[in-house]
């Protein structure tokens, strides 16, 4: 019972940072229907930035830690957000309206650039970041077995639940998530209706990185390493995130990112470790085979 | 006239100025982190270092790039470059009439590398590895090129037929010649097993479905120990050998091996020459394959499928058996590359298999116009053959291979030599020209 409590706050804390990635997956394909294969290596120049700036920030001796987190919080998610405007600008809008496996390839592409670039530039030994915070509660105890819940536990799944009600209340209540909203149902429509949808595309990219860059920060705090090739496997799951949860749907991404992260902390607490990523690549397949649509999605009409 | 020109070029050129001076802010801005700040491993945890000259650096270099962009566009519009373009499709067009003796004429150059006076061990082996890559974009080109399915776990079938090779040479002792069409059989298999389920996907979710198996594949080989080794892999796998002539030193009272039959000199130079020209058959097996089946109702059911879908199946083509058909095919190619690697290496293991291979080949498909076998063999040569002979690029190799994918994709996204004419036409253009 105590090691089941144990693996479910593991699993919510990871599925809450699968969910921040999905979100970027399933908005850039509701909005243009592609795979954003660039997604996860957006991630892990969030995660990087993360740890750049953490160390700029103890470095220029500013000890007192929300001040320290909200400061690499905004620069991470500013930087990141502007590396997720310009792969868009180079190497997606030119594409749109080409042959549909277009856009995809080139994004492997741009997946390819961006992780050997941050492996050139920055090495690529894995990079340790000492804890920033530290401590927690004790939940239960039983056997010689406690349940831990650490602060950081509380802090990922608050920030994510918080950033969770602005972005709903963006895409619902302002006039930026109302234009998204028409772009994503029929671009040319909305295009004569006045709303300009390069724009709109630019923001929901800047939107979906600004979200990577928090979990690329959160994942930096609570493993305290981050190395060049993260963005590929947390990508890989993020997209399966966003497919469980019904591609295209913003509940769904959060609800499928829960869902992987539980399944990989049972996974790995009950089963083996070793093929806890073969866990998620299977669940991938499965979904796609026999519910394409998803968990929360709507099919998809074919149209000629 | 000539005043109003020039006034209007002269706004041109200062908005273009602005347009390049606010690219190269953007890129600074972006340099600012990760080239600004520079990450130092040391014994007290990580130390910063500052390198504010390479974040001007990147600045400049964008600056100019969208300056010559912009000067190119605009150069294209009032008409200098566009007459050049029309060149350029002419030569193209003359190029493709070229298609066929410049075909004939590099596989001529194959034959005849070995012996070319400037050839020694290093070029061959290298020719070799590019011709192994050459043999999987022809593998792999049956199954993005002509079906047009996008499969970025085409590795997982490579790693299929290397191991199925190293473990039926290793457990019972076959040979070379006995595992070759049985990795071929069995990559076809898993072809025929892991795309039956999911080939009624739409494009890109495909894509992403045969990213996973190949990862799925590639955990399993490194986790399945008592099998495949792990992470050690199968090492001293068996040597091929020239029908049933084996390459090594001559002994005394054993059977005859390549060079005591030929009343050679032994010389371990010879196996590197047979592996050669090994794969050189293998892959003109692969290409042959793929130009006669064309021809054939199934090559031309995949070009229909992959220009139109919907329409294939109202004219009554079975979608998921003709694209499974190419799947299998494009595997099984994949598994005798594998089986000729595992050959050739002496040695497998599941590092050789990971998702950057499979980019790798899909980018040289991609780089040679999809459909386009000579296309493919220039991009290899360029791909694999030029990182391999600039070793200091060696590092660069991977970046310079996205920013390929990148602008063949923005430039030209059909691929350098695009070939998407079908290969049968009911009128052919040029009159009773066969295609």
């Amino acid at each position: 019972m105590e090691y089941f409590v144990q693996q479910l706050i593991n699993g919510i804390t990871l599925g809450a940072i699968y969910g921040l990635i999905a979100i970027g997956y399933t908005m850039v394909y509701g909005i243009i229907g592609m795979i954003n294969f660039a997604h996860g290596e957006i991630y892990m120049i969030g995660a990087f930035i993360s740890l750049i700036a953490f160390l700029v920030v103890g470095a220029a001796g500013i000890t007192y830690v929300p001040l320290a987190l909200l400061l690499v919080l905004v620069v991470a998610m500013f930087f990141t957000a502007l590396y997720g405007w310009a792969v868009e600008r180079i190497a997606y809008r030119p594409l749109r309206g080409s042959f549909r496996l277009a856009p995809l390839i080139s994004a492997i592409g741009m997946s390819i650039v961006l992780q050997n670039y941050v492996q050139l530039v920055q090495g690529a030994r894995v990079k340790p970041l000492p804890p920033v915070i530290r401590g927690g509660f004790t939940v239960m105890e039983a056997d010689g077995f406690a349940v831990s819940l650490s602060y950081l536990q509380i802090i990922i799944v608050v920030v994510t639940l918080a950033l969770m009600a602005g972005f709903t209340y963006l895409i619902t209540r302002t006039s930026l998530g109302r234009a998204q909203r028409a772009t994503e149902q029929d671009m040319t429509m909305a295009s004569l209706l006045g709303v300009n949808v390069d724009r709109i595309v630019s923001a929901t990219f800047v939107i979906g990185a600004s979200l990577a860059a928090v979990a690329g920060m959160m994942v930096t705090l609570y493993y305290g390493v981050v190395d060049f090739y993260i963005g590929f496997l947390a990508g890989i799951k993020a997209f399966t995130a966003a497919v469980l949860g019904g591609i295209g749907s913003l509940p769904g991404a959060m609800l499928g990112g829960l869902l992987i992260g539980l399944i990989e902390a049972f996974w790995s607490g009950y089963f083996t470790i070793e093929y806890k990523d073969v866990a998620a690549f299977s669940i991938l397949v499965l979904v796609l085979i026999f519910r394409p649509s998803g968990l929360l999605g709507r099919p998809e009409i074919e149209k000629v | 006239m000539a005043v109003a020109g020039d006034t209007a070029r002269s706004q041109g050129f200062a908005e273009m100025l602005k347009d390049a001076a606010l690219a190269s802010l953007v890129a600074a801005v972006l340099a600012v982190p990760l080239l600004g700040i520079r990450l130092i491993d040391s014994v007290q945890g990580l130390l910063l270092d500052t390198r504010i000259d390479w974040v001007w650096q990147a600045a400049l270099v964008v600056f100019l790039g969208r300056l010559a962009m912009r000067l190119l566009a605009r150069g294209a519009m009032t008409g200098g470059v566009a007459a050049g373009r029309r060149a350029f499709a002419r030569f193209g067009e003359r190029l493709a009439g070229w298609m066929g003796p410049l075909g004939w004429l590099m596989l001529g150059f194959a034959i005849v590398l070995p012996f070319l006076p400037f050839s020694d061990r290093n070029v061959v082996d290298r020719a070799t590895l590019v011709l192994i890559y050459v043999m999987l974009g022809w593998g792999l080109n049956i199954v993005v090129g002509l079906a047009g399915l996008l499969d970025l776990g085409y590795v997982a079938f490579y790693a299929v037929g290397a191991y199925s090779y190293a473990l039926l040479s290793s457990t019972f002792g076959l040979s070379f010649w006995v595992c070759l069409p049985l990795a071929g059989l069995l990559a076809a298999s898993f072809g025929v097993a892991l795309g039956f389920p999911v080939l009624r996907l739409r494009g890109d979710y495909l894509a992403i479905v045969t990213l996973g198996f190949g990862e799925i594949i590639r955990i399993v080989l490194l986790n399945w120990y008592h099998v495949t080794g792990g992470p050690n892999g199968i090492s001293n796998v068996a040597r091929p050998s020239f029908f049933g002539l084996e390459f090594r030193a001559p002994i005394e009272g054993e059977p005859a091996t390549f060079s005591s039959f030929f009343g050679l000199d032994y010389s371990s130079y010879h196996r590197v020459i047979f592996l050669y020209f090994l794969i050189l058959a293998l892959a003109m097996l692969t290409n042959l394959f793929t130009l006669r089946i064309r021809r054939l109702p199934i090559g031309r059911a995949w070009e229909a499928l992959r220009e139109d879908e919907t329409a294939c199946r109202s004219l009554g083509i079975n979608p998921t058996n003709t694209k499974l058909s190419a799947f299998a095919l494009g595997a099984m190619f994949a598994g005798f590359a594998g089986s000729f690697f595992a050959a050739r290496q002496g040695f497998v293991s599941p590092e050789s298999f990971t998702f950057i291979e499979s980019a790798i080949i899909l980018a040289v498909v991609v780089l040679g116009g999809m459909g386009s076998q000579i296309g493919i063999v220039l991009a290899a040569l360029l791909l694999v053959g030029l990182p391999e002979w600039f070793r200091d690029l060696q590092q660069y190799r991977m970046l310079a291979f996205g920013g390929a994918m990148v602008l063949i994709m923005l430039w030209r996204p059909r691929g350098l030599l695009s070939n998407r004419d079908p290969t049968m036409r009911l009128h052919p253009p040029g009159g009773e020209r066969a295609p």
